[in-house]
């Protein structure tokens, strides 16, 4: 047995290795599949038997190389037609870190797809081709990616090998794609000259750059500091579920479960439920393992408060002096995610938001996004299937939100069609990400 | 000074607990698959865990095909004991007997367990079946939804998927459809035996390395038992061999190990290269699309 794998065997039972999410966007052309081929197969992720079946039907299908898109392309309509369908999600682990990955398709249903995958992503990596440069499509996942409020982009100057590895051209990039991010906000932009192909700078350090400096992508996304992205300063405690014994040994047990969505909750803390607005103190934050010394997201825990009040699911805690916002009346960005009806004024929808539901109208369309130009379109009367707008809801009960760009947690709702049930938009609470 | 940061494995289990959570507290009638596999002893272990100092508000249901190794079925067993949670048994063999179902000619059951579990789904009234299916699993799976939407003839409907962003979980159903909720969607196979060997679980031997008498079958070893009694011709040799999956003991097979410990198991399979449904499952190598169309009929 290697040492990389005792390492690795070892970390993911000592609990050092940590999570790291991340989305990687871009089409056909620009060797997204290849790159993350590359990066499953250096870290001896793809399995022989998939590699060989990978390798048996590019044979039959008459192809000079091994087409690892394959290997995510799972449905039969994928596989007959050639296309990416949905959001696949791939798994590899260093001894540093568990990685999952988003991978999103380009072309078809791209805004839904993206945003589907930057919602709960750590980091998104963005393909460029060395010989194109920042095309429109570098800017929509851009974009989009900002708009989930990804903290990190990774941009990947693809097939420099194509480009004799010119510092030049991977200079120019950096230079163009700065610029356009600069109207956005992107806390933290990376560039790594790469060839996903000949495997520069993926996981070794290429010999072809000696001009680059950086790390490597794999090295750089295992040192990603992710630690501080999270937001350890505004409890937001969703409840979720109460729990009762119905048992002889724990009759008086009273517990609030749920999953922290935001701050560091402490034992003796004072803390006020919401919508109640009723103040007490944290007893014990408890687990199936034993009580904590404190909760931080995203562990899922078991409050028990001081005093007894009357706390069920979807209401919230929170601390006396940094309570969310009581909003009825909801501004907000959606991605519109429904091919059968668009969205219109006057309609009406369920809304999911953290551990609650309510009914919502749609009161207003302020403008309708141009994901490419990021311009506004002001006076359209629909958003339609991925498309982006900036809407005004009135919701039946207040819910308690908090701006997605400082807390993507109790910042964001979906809204679910009343009579097919099918979840028909993602919504952010607050304005765009741009200073424009 | 702590870094707050919660380790994979813990995140992972967050993850899990909240979505069981959530099922418990959106649905009307939850169930959970038990196989006494791995996967749904680790899905078992988590739920108990959510609910905790409280018992595990639902059942959990055995779809037994009637061709389990009994290290399995006295695990499931152990568990319900330790646990006090409610079993149900769809049974395929009764079914069988009731003719809802024929026996394939090649043996498996994997099949005909559809038509049981689904019957059983809509006898008792559930709305929310719990599985253990993990995305890294399969390149079906790997598109499938942690909440899983079924019509009502339990049918997957992979181009007409609700979109899930977020940890905003959408499981609203018409009166006979469902939903199925894979917590482990996220988790790999290392992960599940790193928690496992973290957590100490009790797990079938089967799983464990040890001496066995095995026949070697067009490069698959399968212990010889009354399941798979040896054929004329055939000549059996004693291998330290163990399980990677616990599935109809007619047709899984066994792979050489020499990890008799959890801890050498998540060593084994950190460096093991080949799936494990690639290594063991016969019923698994029926075609490219064998499980797509499976699920598309109401498989797990």
């Amino acid at each position: 047995m290697s040492t990389t794998t005792e390492n690795l065997a070892e970390a993911l039972t000592d609990g050092s290795t940590d999570l790291l999410r991340f989305a990687t966007a871009g089409s056909v052309d620009d060797g997204k599949s290849t790159l993350i081929g590359r990066l499953l197969f250096d870290s001896k992720t793809i399995f022989e038997d998939q590699l060989d079946s990978v390798e048996n039907v590019s044979k039959d299908r008459g192809n000079d190389y091994t087409d690892l898109s394959l290997l995510t392309d799972g449905l039969r309509a994928e596989r007959e037609q050639g296309i990416t369908i949905d959001v696949a999600y791939r798994y590899f682990a260093t001894p540093k870190r568990k990685f999952i990955i988003a991978d999103t398709p380009g072309h078809i249903q791209y805004t839904r797809n993206m945003v589907t995958g930057a919602s709960t992503a750590d980091a998104a990596l963005i393909l460029v081709d060395a010989r194109k440069g920042v095309i429109e499509q570098s800017r929509r996942h851009t974009f989009l990616a900002t708009l989930l409020g990804v903290p990190h982009i990774v941009v990947c100057v693809n097939k420099m090998d194509l480009v004799d590895y010119s510092e030049e051209v991977f200079e120019n990039i950096r230079k163009d794609f700065t610029e356009f991010a600069s109207r956005l906000r992107v806390p933290d932009l990376t560039f790594i000259p790469i060839s996903a192909l000949e495997g520069d700078n993926v996981v070794n350090r290429s010999e072809n750059t000696p001009w680059y400096e950086g790390s490597p992508l794999l090295s750089h996304l295992e040192r990603l500091h992710v630690a501080s992205d999270r937001n350890l300063v505004d409890v937001r405690f969703p409840v979720q579920y109460v729990i009762r014994p119905q048992s002889h040994d724990a009759r008086d047990y009273r517990g609030y479960a749920g999953t922290v969505a935001s701050g560091v909750m402490k034992p003796g803390d004072r803390v006020v439920a919401l919508p109640a607005g009723l103040e007490t103190t944290i007893e014990s934050i408890d687990t199936a393992d034993g009580p904590v010394d404190e909760a931080y997201p995203p562990m899922a825990v078991t409050v028990r408060l001081a005093d007894e009040i009357d706390i069920s699911r979807g209401d919230m805690i929170a601390r006396p002096n940094n309570t969310p916002a009581a909003l009825q009346n909801i501004d907000a960005q959606i991605c519109w995610m429904d091919e059968s009806a668009p969205l219109t004024v006057g309609k009406k929808y369920a809304i999911k938001h953290t551990t609650r539901w309510a009914r919502a109208m749609v009161k207003d369309i302020n403008y309708r996004v141009d994901v490419n130009s990021l311009h506004r379109d002001e006076g359209v009367t629909e958003i339609k299937l991925n498309e982006i707008g900036r809407i005004q809801l009135r919701v039946t009960q207040p819910l308690f939100v908090d701006p997605y760009q400082q807390n993507s947690e109790t910042g964001s709702f979906i809204l679910v069609d009343e009579s097919t049930n099918k979840t028909v938009a993602a919504g952010m609470v607050g304005g765009l990400p741009h200073s424009s | 000074m702590t870094s707050h940061v919660l380790s994979q494995l813990r995140s992972l289990e967050a993850e899990s607990i909240h979505i069981i959570r959530e099922v418990v507290a959106e649905m009307e009638r939850p169930v959970l698959l038990f196989s006494g596999g791995k996967d749904s002893i680790v899905m078992l272990h988590m739920a108990a865990k959510a609910f905790a100092p409280a018992r595990i508000p639902f059942p959990i249901m055995h779809v037994d095909t009637g061709l389990n190794f009994q290290s399995v079925l006295d695990t499931r067993d152990r568990w319900v004991e330790r646990l006090g949670i409610q079993l149900v048994v769809a049974s395929v063999q009764d079914a069988i007997d009731r003719g809802l179902v024929k026996e394939e000619p090649n043996g498996s059951r994997n099949r005909i367990q559809t038509p049981v579990l689904l019957e059983a789904v809509e006898k008792h009234g559930f709305d929310a079946a719990f599985g253990g299916g993990r995305r890294d699993e399969e390149k079906a799976r790997a598109k499938e939804r942690v909440f899983s939407f079924r019509d009502d003839f339990g049918q997957w409907d992979p181009k007409n998927q609700r979109p899930e962003i977020w940890n905003l979980y959408n499981g609203r159903v018409h009166q006979g459809e469902s939903i199925r909720v894979f917590p482990l969607s996220n988790w790999t196979e290392l992960d599940i035996w790193s928690y496992i060997a973290a957590e100490n679980m009790d797990i079938p031997d089967l799983y464990l390395a040890q001496e066995r008498e095995v026949v070697n079958r067009d490069g698959m070893l399968f212990a010889v038992n009354e399941f798979t009694p040896l054929k004329e011709g055939e000549t059996s040799e004693i291998r330290s061999v163990r399980y990677r999956t616990v599935g109809d003991a007619n047709l899984t097979a066994a792979v050489e190990s020499q990890a008799s410990t959890l801890n050498a198991i998540v060593e084994e399979t950190a460096a093991v290269r080949i799936t494990e449904r690639g290594a063991t499952r016969g019923d698994d190598k029926v075609s490219e699309a064998a499980m797509e169309d499976r699920k598309r009929e109401g498989y797990f």
